[in-house]
This record gives structure tokens, C-alpha cells and sequence, in this order.
């Protein structure tokens, strides 16, 4: 099927998604994604920061679509024809959608762990303005407790339901989930209890925001200032890779996440053992550096890797499409 | 006074009980279908008929039928929508309520065109005793034998079950209905699939709002041509409108489509004028959620011919001055009314019923209702106006389910038209608590349009 998104075509099979055919494509003409993460099935549509316009609904039916799509959620016709950034529609769309998630938002980067690999600060940065319109409490939550490993900081929570997918389809049984309704849904685990599970861990990695983060790892460390290496170990646990990313601060192993491609979804997901157990050089095997994408702030002061994606090199066509972005890159 | 076809037996006493309903013809439409005519033919005739959704949207019922899947070995569902939450809407409760039977005859006629045998119908929490009484009815119509194995010897079966859900608003939208009735959080489904794809646990289901259902058995008594008669245009048949606010005389009303918005307000067959001697400010055309207009926009559209209850008439001119049928909840508003004040009062419905899945409806909502709730209590800025505006159309459009829409287009409708009012509260925050603003100009004649040059 061949569908077209901002000007760039590409064949892809049918039932793929708009989000997942732009990601084959890449580059500037992604759309951000806060809540769907392919490896959980049934999560997407929900943040609504991926909204495109499908100018023409395919090639029968050449009709374009009368409201923006959930590009995670919809999947090509043959021919179709999506704008991302051509349209200004959907920048302003987004854009609404991104001071929607901010209004609530505690801004508490300074503080957070999450800062420097969270994609609300990236979309933040992208889209929002300097300024809130917003001139009311922010809503705050009672703080619960689920766990010595994991920290909850409800308030930071854009509810993007990808935890609740990875409790239910990754571990063997949820404790956790939405309570409540509108704004005052919050994670919970409505009878205070640990979330302790050999896979748990990996809420962790879901989250798009600040909202889980390591306890064992809490107010350790700037993301950007450790030294990110990947490495392996041959896990016990059934269902677990050991392939992960350890990050370093001097000698020390001091977090242990899976890796995370570029759009924040972990190739495969770990063990607790492999997560929360195992910090000593001595328990892994080492393979290199991690490759992190220049545009990420852990990358602050690396750019020797700068080259257009393999995908872009290829095709004069997306060279020309990202060409603005490729300049702005090279810069530095 | 128009034609009753839904009302007609109202006012016989013991109506809500099998043996006085069947007596007054009751339960023919069953016998006709099930004796005389295919399920395709059922559905012909309500395609001819025009019927349309009388849940809101105004979906025409008969090819929503039509889209059902029919896959081999799969069970297909019919799911009636009886969760009517919609503030100003109170006809499914008052038809479930008295004349139960109808209901449960319009579902046996529909489950029966649509193949299904299993059959539910999904009641707001609230709604107790319509529980009950629909429960009675059911047992009463299947000691009858028509409902449960072999109805009327005709070898159809159908099982029919009443399913409370917990009262929440989100859960009248179908996809979080169905959702709720499988036992799940109420929270709407991302579409595509629709439901005549997958439904309720994924087969194919058709979702139909109370009086669609009812309005089945009249269509099917009397042959599709014949409702079709009846009203102007694509808006056919009758409506039950549930009038409230300041009316002489409310409740709720079988009208036929097509009488003018003006003689259902002031008829003496209808509402009879405005409570008090006081004279009308505004009015809500269709449930909360569908834009409010001031008096002489609902009275008369842009181009002065005289407004209609009709689908058509009433969304006259778009959203700049049009409003919709909805669900036919029809709220009238005197000049004591202040409009800040229902505005706030519809946003913090929204904002309590928002089902929290997708951000803009979720942050929203709330958000206008704040401000809302700002302005109408003295402390907004006259920027609050455009904010509220910048907001609504932010999340309209931008969510999954319609309930971001429902929330927006009052709040954007009010400022529209009754700008003045709130600027009024800005600019005179004290008097604005104690007194309102009145009836202005809200009433008076719409400038004459100048004739487009041609």
C-alpha cells in the first residue's frame, strides 16, 4: 500500500498505522507519541498528541477524513495522503493538546528524574509557549506508596494508560490501574500495595513522563551527566532478554534501564533482577557506548556522530524534506 | 395536536401492565414481523420510514441497520441505549416509566430484524425503579410468549436483560456503553471498529437510543410509506421533546417533526408561554450539549422565516446562529436567568463527567469550567471571553469520543451570542452576584438581512 505523509511516499504493508508508516520514513515528519508504545497492544489514541490530517482518505475513496486522526490508532488506504507539519492545523492542534498537558503539569524538571529523557519536556520545548494561560492550582493527588522500587509522583501522570499495558500484558497479574474519572483519575492501586512483580520494573521504562521512576536511582544523578554503555548478562528470569543499558557515574553503575530506541520503546523488556539487583560492573558483560540521539541533552557536547539517518541518505526526496532540520543539527 | 404514535395509550390507566397494553393493540407489530415478514423486510421498512436516531446525532436508523456485519456463527447484539443523562432530557425515563411494554415490543421487532437473540437494554444506575418496572414487563411479556424460546411458535428465540450501569454520563456514548455493559471501566472505544463491526465482546452490535427503539412498533404497525408521511423533509415521524425550564406548562411532549419552534413554546396544545408573564430569553434546543440561542434566533432563523422542530430548521445556519434537534431535551430560559451562570453550571457537568482517557477533554474541561466559575463570580477579565473560546475550540474535534464537542459547543455558543452578559460580569462584579443581566436585546427582532446582491 502506498501512502503519502507530507510529501514523502512509502510502500508499507497493509494494517500499518499512519504513526508507524511515518516512523519507517522518518525524520521531522514523525509525530510525537505520548501514549501509544508498539510493544503493548491497545495503547495509543489516547494523548491525542499524534493527531494528523488525512487530506485525501485513499485512493477509492479519495475524501479526506473530516476531523484530525489518532495517527497511532489508524491504519493506511491505499493511496492515502496525511499531513503532519505541512498542516497548520494540526500544529495548532497540537499545540493545544500540549497546553492541555501542561495546564496540570507540576513543571518540576528541576526536581525530576525523568528531566532530560522525558518526552513532555521535549514536546514542551517544541510546541509550548513560554507562557501558562493557566492561573489556577495545579491539581495535586495524596501521595501513596507502591513499593521500594518504584516511585509514584501522580501529579507529574499524563494518564497515558501505558503502565496499566504493561502490568496487564507483561507481568503476570495487575494490581495497579485508573481509579476515578476526568481529572481526578489517578494511578493507584486502590488498597495501598506494593507493585512487586518480576517484571513490574518496567513501568518504569513505559512512562513518558516523570510519573515512575527508579527509586533506586532517586535524586542520584542527572541523566545527562552519566555515562550511558550497553551490556548484557544471561538472566535467569524466564522471559527476560538481560540486554540493557547501564548508566555509569564515575566507576559506579547507578540505573539500569532496558534500551530504548528513539522514539523511548525499549527493544525488549527486563527483569527486575536485571534492573533493581544488579549494579556492579562484575555482573555484566560490557558491549560499548550507547548510541544516543543527537537531539537528546544526554548527548550535550557529543556531536562527532552527526550524519543523516541511513533512510535519508537513501532517498533524495526525504534529504530534501529534512533538510532544514539536518542544517540545524550541523551546526553546532 | 399532532398525531400521537408513541403516546397515544399514555393516559390509559394500567397501560404499564401486559394485559391492558395488549388489549389496546399492543404487541401486533411483534405478531405482523415475526408472522408475515423477513428481517430484511423489518428493515426496508424502517429505512423507508426516515427514522432517525432520537438519541442525538440524528443517525438515520434504518441504514445503521443495514451496516451490521453479518459474519457465519457469530452472535450479533442489539443493545438499547437507556442511560439518558443528558441534562434537560427526561423522555426515555417518562416512556420506560409508563408504558414499558412499548419498549420491550420495539426490541423484540428490532432484534428480530437485526437476527440478534440476545438482547440488552442498558439503564443509568439512577434509574431504579424503571429498572423494576422494565424487569415486570419483560417476565410479563415472556409468560405471554413473546419473549424466550420459540416466540409465537415462529422458531425465533430472543432473551432480553436489563443491565443498570453505574450513572455515569460517558457511558450514554455507545462504544463506553458497551465497554460498561462487559463489566469495564466506562471509558470510550478509539473507532474504527465501530460497533457494527465489533461490539459488545466483539461481534456485531447495534446500539439504539430508547425512543428509536419504540418508534419501531408504529413504523411496523403502520408500513414505513406511512411514518414517512408524517413531518417535513428527512425529519420524519414524531419526537418526544422533554420541555423544561421556565414553562407554563412542562413535560414531556410527542410532537410531530415539523410544528414551529414558536407554537410549541407559546401553543396552548404545548408549553403555554413562559411561567409567570415573564418573557424568554433563551433556549437550549436539545439537551445540554447542543449550542444555546438566544430568543430570536430560536424563533426565527438568520433569514426570518419562521424556525421549526425539525433536524433541519433548527441547525439553520451552522454553528454561527443554528443550534440542533439533539435528544430533544428543550430548555427554556426567562429573563431572570442569568447566562454565565448555566454556562458554568453545563461546563462543571462536563468537567465531572469527562471520562479522563484523552488530554484535551480531560484538562479542558476543567479548566473552562474554572474560569467559568471565575467569571460568574466576579473575578474574571474581560481576555476570560476569548480564552473560553481559544479552549472550547481546542478540544473540539480533537477527542475520541463526542462528549469534548458536547462540552465545547455551549461554552463557544454562549460567548457568541451573549457576549455582552459576560462582559457585563466583568465589568460590574458586584452587581453581578446580586442582581442579572436581563433580557437586553436577546429578544428583539433580527435585523431584516440586506438582499445578496446578485
Amino acid at each position: 500500500m502506498k501512502v503519502t505523509i507530507d510529501n514523502i511516499s512509502i510502500e508499507v504493508e497493509a494494517g500499518t498505522t499512519i504513526l508507524n508508516a511515518a516512523r519507517m520514513i522518518g525524520g521531522d515528519i514523525v509525530p510525537p507519541a505520548m501514549c501509544y508504545y508498539s510493544k503493548l497492544q491497545g495503547s495509543g489514541g489516547k494523548c491525542r498528541t499524534c493527531l494528523v490530517k488525512v487530506s485525501q482518505g485513499s485512493e477509492k475513496d479519495p475524501r479526506p477524513m473530516p476531523k484530525l486522526v489518532a495517527s497511532c490508532r489508524t491504519t493506511v488506504m491505499d493511496g492515502m495522503v496525511v499531513q503532519n507539519i505541512t498542516s497548520p492545523e494540526v500544529i495548532e492542534a497540537r499545540k493545544g493538546v500540549v497546553e492541555m498537558l501542561l495546564i496540570n503539569h507540576p513543571l518540576d524538571c528541576p526536581v525530576c528524574d525523568q528531566a532530560g529523557e522525558c518526552h513532555l519536556q521535549d514536546l514542551g520545548y517544541e510546541h509550548g509557549a513560554a507562557k501558562t494561560r493557566y492561573e489556577f492550582d495545579r491539581r495535586t493527588f495524596d501521595k501513596i506508596d507502591i513499593g521500594d522500587k518504584i516511585q509514584l509522583h501522580m501529579t507529574r501522570c499524563i494518564l497515558c494508560y501505558r503502565c496499566v499495558f504493561t502490568a496487564d500484558q507483561i507481568t503476570d497479574h495487575r494490581i495497579h490501574g485508573i481509579l476515578n474519572r476526568g481529572d481526578h483519575s489517578e494511578i493507584s492501586t486502590y488498597i495501598q500495595k506494593a507493585v512487586d512483580n518480576d517484571f513490574s520494573g518496567n513501568v518504569i521504562d513505559v512512562c513518558p513522563v516523570g510519573a515512575l521512576t527508579d527509586k533506586t536511582f532517586r535524586f542520584k544523578n542527572r541523566v545527562w551527566f552519566t555515562k550511558p554503555v550497553e551490556a548484557h548478562r544471561d538472566c535467569e528470569t524466564e522471559g527476560c532478554c538481560g540486554k540493557v543499558t547501564l548508566w555509569y557515574k564515575g566507576e559506579d553503575v547507578i540505573r539500569v534501564t532496558g534500551r530504548k530506541d528513539e522514539y523511548g520503546e525499549v527493544e525488549e523488556f527486563i527483569c527486575n533482577t536485571c534492573r533493581f539487583d544488579k549494579k556492579k560492573t562484575a555482573d555484566w558483560v560490557i558491549e560499548g557506548p550507547r548510541k544516543v540521539s543527537n537531539k537528546s541533552v544526554i548527548s550535550a557536547n557529543h556531536y562527532e556522530t552527526l550524519k543523516p539517518l541511513p533512510v535519508v541518505k537513501a532517498n533524495p526526496l526525504l534529504q530534501e524534506a529534512n533538510k532544514e532540520q539536518f542544517e540545524r543539527e550541523t551546526r553546532l | 395536536m399532532g398525531r400521537k404514535l408513541l403516546l397515544e395509550h399514555i393516559n390509559v390507566p394500567g397501560i404499564n401492565t401486559f394485559d391492558v397494553y395488549r388489549s389496546k393493540g399492543g404487541y401486533a407489530s411483534v405478531e405482523k414481523a415475526l408472522k408475515t415478514l423477513s428481517p430484511d423486510d423489518v428493515v426496508e421498512e424502517v429505512k423507508k420510514s426516515g427514522l432517525r436516531g432520537r438519541g442525538g446525532a440524528g443517525f438515520p436508523t434504518g441504514m445503521k441497520w443495514s451496516f451490521l456485519a453479518k459474519p457465519e456463527g457469530v452472535p450479533r447484539y442489539l443493545v438499547c441505549n437507556g442511560d439518558e443523562s443528558e441534562p434537560g432530557t427526561f423522555k426515555d425515563r417518562y416512556l420506560m416509566t409508563h408504558i414499558p411494554h412499548l419498549l420491550i415490543e420495539g426490541m423484540i421487532v428490532a432484534s428480530y430484524a437485526l437476527g440478534a437473540n440476545t438482547s440488552y437494554i442498558y439503564l443509568r444506575g439512577e434509574m431504579m425503579p424503571q429498572i423494576r418496572i422494565l424487569e415486570r414487563a419483560i417476565a410479563e411479556a415472556k409468560n405471554a410468549g413473546f419473549l424466550g424460546n420459540n416466540i409465537l411458535g415462529t422458531g425465533y428465540d430472543l432473551e432480553l436483560y436489563v443491565q443498570p450501569g453505574g450513572g455515569a454520563y460517558i457511558c450514554g456514548e455507545e462504544t463506553a456503553l458497551l465497554e460498561s455493559l462487559e463489566g469495564k471501566r466506562g471509558n470510550p472505544r478509539i473507532k474504527p471498529p465501530f460497533p457494527a463491526i465489533a461490539g459488545l465482546y466483539g461481534c456485531p452490535t447495534v446500539v439504539n437510543n430508547v425512543e428509536s427503539i419504540a418508534a419501531v412498533v408504529p413504523i411496523i404497525n403502520h408500513g414505513g410509506d406511512e411514518y414517512a408521511k408524517i413531518g417535513i423533509g428527512r425529519s420524519t415521524g414524531t419526537k418526544l421533546i422533554s420541555a423544561g425550564g421556565n414553562l407554563k406548562r412542562p413535560g414531556v411532549y410527542e410532537i410531530e417533526l415539523g410544528v414551529t419552534v414558536e407554537d410549541f413554546i407559546y401553543g396552548d396544545d404545548y408549553c403555554q408561554g413562559i411561567a409567570n408573564g415573564k418573557r424568554l430569553k433563551a433556549v437550549v434546543a436539545g439537551g445540554s450539549s447542543v449550542p444555546i440561542l438566544p430568543a430570536n434566533l430560536i424563533l426565527k432563523t438568520i433569514n426570518n422565516e419562521a424556525r421549526l422542530m425539525t433536524y433541519e430548521s433548527l441547525s439553520d445556519g451552522g454553528f454561527a446562529t443554528g443550534t440542533m434537534l439533539g435528544s430533544g431535551g428543550f430548555i427554556a430560559y426567562d429573563e431572570d436567568q442569568c447566562i454565565v451562570r448555566n454556562t458554568w453550571n453545563f461546563a462543571r457537568f462536563y468537567h465531572h463527567e469527562s471520562c479522563g482517557q484523552c488530554s484535551p477533554c480531560r484538562e479542558g474541561t476543567g479548566w473552562m469550567e474554572k474560569v467559568l466559575h471565575r467569571l460568574e463570580f466576579g473575578h474574571g477579565k474581560m481576555s476570560d471571553m476569548d480564552l473560553l473560546v481559544d479552549v472550547s475550540k481546542k478540544i473540539e474535534g480533537n477527542t475520541i469520543c463526542p462528549l469534548g464537542d458536547a462540552a465545547a459547543w455551549p461554552v463557544a455558543s454562549a460567548i457568541r451570542h451573549f457576549r455582552d452578559e459576560f462582559e457585563w460580569h466583568v465589568t460590574n462584579p458586584s452587581v453581578a452576584i446580586t442582581s442579572n443581566y436581563g433580557l437586553a436585546h436577546y429578544a428583539d427582532p433580527l435585523p431584516v438581512l440586506e438582499k445578496a446582491e446578485a
